[in-house]
């Protein structure tokens, strides 16, 4: 069986100024959602409660609001978390109560009005703890991308680490963008699944530089464009079938992963759909306009046929 | 060409067969148990508890299916609930007589059915960390400038103590800041103050400055006191939680310092927060002074005046004043224990302290110096304090031993105790993080995550098997034994396993794939190309691995900053990431290439492997 029997290289190259327009485009109502909403932070990043409860009935949200309210927590959140008898709230941080009198305070109450309320979480994150859990996931990030530049330009070289740079950046502010449209809650899991996504979709840009490198190794006569064709086409069925069995993985934790894993499984699935997306074309695409020759990567052992840098320097008089 | 040498298909099977007896332990489940351990922190249990607890066992009727004794704790394990509770009461019985003042801890617990022989093997199951199995997780912030302030506290009497052994003349000693600045008449005086003092307290460093006719010395904390007194403060109070952590009967309590002024507490299992935070939370900090007789503090004790310069006034616990003096003498850092007992000779309720060899020096020497006078032991929670007792110094007290006596009942001498016990944190701490997960919400968590990998794995198997056929099913079992390696890593380990820790798990599967994936492209490829199967197979993987490398290679790197800058969640998930990375790149390449090579490597005249493509027809077509 075969899925992509293709023979003859898709001309990418000729399209990529659209594809990287429609990338743009994205990129920029991203960074305006960012902009605007902002995210919706989780409390181990602002600070304050999570109390998540467990009745024996379906539970009434507008009552446990009203039991919450009188306990002066007015325009608290409270929602149904996966299914309709758990109930979870978040308090904010309140001067001079501790968190556990906090979260006691709001069981007493409920149970005053349903005495089978069980307690299934509860989660309290003081301020400065949030504060260095933000510092910590921003040197997290620096360092994955600093990580990831030096390997890369070793491995093969800057124009390289700029490409895939930019097209995983990408990727993370479009996740980031989809979290502040909708204004799912922003929690450390969903950072690792952000982090895990950086590394994952530069996975997908090495495979294709690879294969350029390869390429250009082999076909000494193919143009960059030519070569960057060649290169995708003869990745794509690799490159469906793997973010294909990833996102089957993922999409299984979307399902049967429960609540917890739900955001988390949620931003991995964007980042693994851009990531197919922007690893292929935009990483390509950046590095064919900075300017990728074959004299970069393919050391000219033979004596400089061409010679030079300009690749237009071949005619002489 | 596609051919291993005989010894590394035997270093496969031994990692195969390692793997697979690490990974054992985790299908037996576990089993109800009572654990039984010493209240006090550190203490070894005697050899005769293993037969107390027998007998008590064989005389409520019950038999455990096996009792387990490692010196510090003991393990019996049960085949009900039912009678696990039952031989919780008797053990109890048995070995604590005394309900007010146990001597064991006697707790639930949960115990992995390994059998023995794994057991030796030390195989155990993965560590289930609280989101899995329930609990109480705290992260406790310890006030380190209040460890300081306090030891500068504690400096001031101690210079006074020896300038004044030392019968170095001085105009007294008092705290500036995180200072302390001895006045002496003229600058001879200050330098021998200086040499006495530095001989003394080799912590601290002074200077001098000149103050009109009289010279100052100036003393501060070495900054590598500082540090010590950090460390020591942190240490004292890790201390102090387990004792208080001992009192709730837990059954494995991990409390471990995080970073330099962080303590994390877990209670696996614990369903009474309340109480639990109760106890942590008691921010408690314990001060012995003198009580100020002076006529003006006998009558701001009375209420008839204003409280005398140098001194404060303190509630007892009824609520009267007590007018005490600022300067401390002691901390509850030298008070080592606290218990309610009897007088060997009157019977009435006491409260026996015990001192460290510093506390019982200065206590000596105050107490020598203040027979007939009141001493005060205050209790400093939240910022306010209390005095617990302020009773009258009868006599000269050495060695460190000290009673208070005097018009007590049993339950008030406990209750000191108890916070005299509490007080004796060196520094003051405060929650800044907390979870709790309910047993219900655990097992879900274990439920939904192992449904998520599974399913997951049998997608990407069905697939994998009905797109590259034979190279699939190759591609499936070197996954399965992916999953298996990662399974006997964490369990060798004893990393714990999380529910972001399974999210990785089914994460770096899907993810693992696609090295089979990337080889089982290039072989077909090469096929296509013509080359002949073997040749394929070999260039397939050859080629591959570059790619492999260079892509796993990015994504540890992800995981390390993860594992490096990440905590609590964060961290589960980049352990299993990191470690499934590893063992990917094992079974993917190393792994399927063995099987490939058992399979088609032998055949001298290969015609066509199955790896989902026909062989070309005659017109060249591969279709």
């Amino acid at each position: 069986m075969e899925l992509f029997p293709i023979r003859r290289d898709i001309p990418f190259t000729r399209h990529m100024l659209v594809l990287n327009l429609l990338s743009a485009l994205t990129f920029v109502a991203a960074v305006f959602f960012l902009v605007t909403r902002g995210l919706n932070l989780s409390v181990e990043f602002t600070g304050g409660t999570v109390i998540e409860v467990a009745y024996d009935h379906s539970a009434d949200l507008a009552e446990v609001r009203a039991v919450v309210a009188e306990l002066g927590y007015t325009d608290v959140p409270v929602q149904h978390f996966g299914s309709a008898r758990e109930v979870m709230m978040r308090l904010p941080l309140r001067e001079g109560l501790s968190s556990g009198q906090q979260s006691e305070q709001v069981l007493a109450a409920l149970r005053a009005h349903h005495p089978q309320v069980e307690l299934r979480r509860t989660e309290f994150v003081g301020p400065q703890v949030g504060r260095e859990l933000v510092e910590n996931g921003l040197l997290a990030l620096a360092f994955v991308i600093g990580g990831i530049m030096v390997y890369l330009a070793v491995r093969f070289e800057w124009k390289y680490a700029v490409a895939a740079i930019v097209a995983n950046l990408h990727d993370v502010v479009i996740i980031l963008g989809f979290f502040a449209f909708f204004q799912w809650e922003f929690s450390l899991a969903v950072l690792a699944a952000v982090l895990a996504v950086l590394g994952y979709s530069v996975n997908e840009s090495v495979v294709i530089f690879d294969r350029i490198r390869e390429t250009f190794r082999r076909q000494r006569k193919m143009t960059v464009r030519q070569v960057i064709d060649h290169a995708i086409t003869s990745t794509m069925s690799r490159t469906i079938i793997t973010h294909g069995s990833t996102e089957a993985m993922v999409l299984s934790m979307l399902l049967f992963g429960g609540p917890t894993l739900h955001y988390f499984a949620l931003a991995l699935t964007i980042g693994i759909l851009f990531g197919i997306y922007s690893s292929v074309f935009v990483a390509a695409g950046v590095a064919m306009w900075l300017g990728i020759k074959r004299e970069d990567l393919v050391k000219p052992t033979q004596k400089a046929a061409g010679g030079g840098d300009d690749p237009n320097a071949g005619a002489v008089v | 060409m596609n051919r291993y040498p005989w010894w590394k298909y035997a270093a496969l099977v031994v990692v195969l067969v390692v793997a697979a007896l690490y990974t054992l332990p985790n299908f037996f489940g576990e089993a109800p148990a009572v654990q039984v351990s010493s209240a006090r922190a550190g203490q070894r249990l005697d050899d005769g508890v293993v037969v107390r607890v027998e007998q008590a066992l064989t005389a409520a009727g019950l038999r455990a299916e096996a009792v387990q004794f490692d010196g510090q704790t003991l393990k019996a394990r049960f085949d009900s609930t039912d009678a696990q509770i039952k031989a919780r009461d008797a053990i109890e019985r048995a070995l604590n007589p005394d309900p007010a003042q146990p001597t064991h801890v006697v707790a639930l617990n949960l115990l992995p059915r390994t059998p023995a022989w794994l057991q030796a093997l030390h195989a155990q199951p993965m560590y289930l960390g609280l989101d899995l199995r329930g609990g109480v997780h705290f992260l406790l912030q310890v006030d380190m400038a209040a460890a300081v302030d306090k030891r500068l506290a504690a400096l001031v009497g101690e210079v006074r103590t020896v300038l004044r052994d030392r019968g170095v003349r001085h105009g007294g000693v008092r705290r500036e800041g995180s200072a302390l600045i001895v006045r002496a008449r003229d600058a001879d005086t200050a330098r021998a103050a200086a040499d006495t003092l530095a001989r003394e307290f080799p912590d601290l460093a002074s200077t001098e400055r000149a103050d009109g006719a009289e010279t100052l010395l100036v003393l501060t904390l070495r900054p590598e006191a500082v540090r010590r007194v950090q460390e020591q403060a942190l240490k004292q109070n890790i201390l102090t939680l387990h004792n208080r952590i001992n009192e709730l009967g837990v059954a494995e309590p991990v409390i471990q310092q995080q970073g330099l002024d962080r303590v994390v507490v877990q209670l696996p299992g614990v369903q009474d927060t309340a109480k639990a935070k109760d106890i942590l939370g008691r921010t408690a900090t314990l001060e012995v002074r003198m009580v100020d007789e002076s006529p003006e503090g006998l009558a701001a004790e009375r209420g008839d005046g204003p409280v005398p310069f140098g001194s404060e006034r303190y509630p007892d616990r009824n609520g009267h004043a007590v007018i005490v003096k600022r300067e401390v003498i002691l901390t509850g850092e030298n008070l080592t224990d606290a218990q309610a007992g009897f007088d060997s000779q009157t019977q009435e309720p006491v409260v026996n302290l015990t001192l460290d060899a510093k506390g019982a020096r200065i206590f000596r020497d105050v107490t020598r110096d203040n027979v007939g006078r009141r001493m005060a032991i205050l209790l400093f929670e939240r910022g306010r304090g209390e005095v617990v007792t302020a009773p009258v110094i009868r006599t000269e007290i050495g060695g460190g031993r000290v009673q208070i006596s005097g018009r007590m009942t049993t339950q008030e001498a406990n209750d000191v105790a108890l916070l005299l016990r509490a007080g004796s944190l060196a520094a003051p701490m405060e929650i800044v993080e907390e979870r709790t997960v309910g047993p219900s919400l655990g097992a879900d968590n274990i439920r939904m995550g192992f449904n998520s990998v599974v399913w997951g794995f049998a997608v990407v198997v069905a697939f994998m098997c009905v797109y590259y056929r034979l190279f699939g099913v190759i591609s499936s079992v070197a996954l399965a034994v992916n999953l298996m390696l990662l399974v006997a890593v964490l369990s060798m380990l004893q990393a714990t396993l999380t529910l972001p820790g399974i999210a990785a798990m089914a994460l770096t599967l899907g993810m693992a794939i696609d090295a089979n994936v990337l080889i089982n492209e290039r072989v077909r490829e090469e096929l296509r190309n013509g080359s002949a199967p073997q040749t394929a197979i070999h260039k397939g993987y050859e080629m591959a691995w570059g790619t492999i490398v260079d892509s796993n290679l990015t994504s540890l790197l992800a995981g390390l900053a993860l594992l490096t800058f990440g905590s609590g969640p964060v961290r589960g998930f980049a352990v299993v990431h990191c470690i499934g990375i590893l063992t990917s790149m094992f079974s993917a390449v190393f792994f399927s290439r063995a099987l490939v090579n058992l399979w088609y490597g032998r055949q001298r005249k290969l015609r066509w492997v199955s790896i989902g493509i026909a062989p070309p027809r005659a017109d060249g077509q591969a279709r």
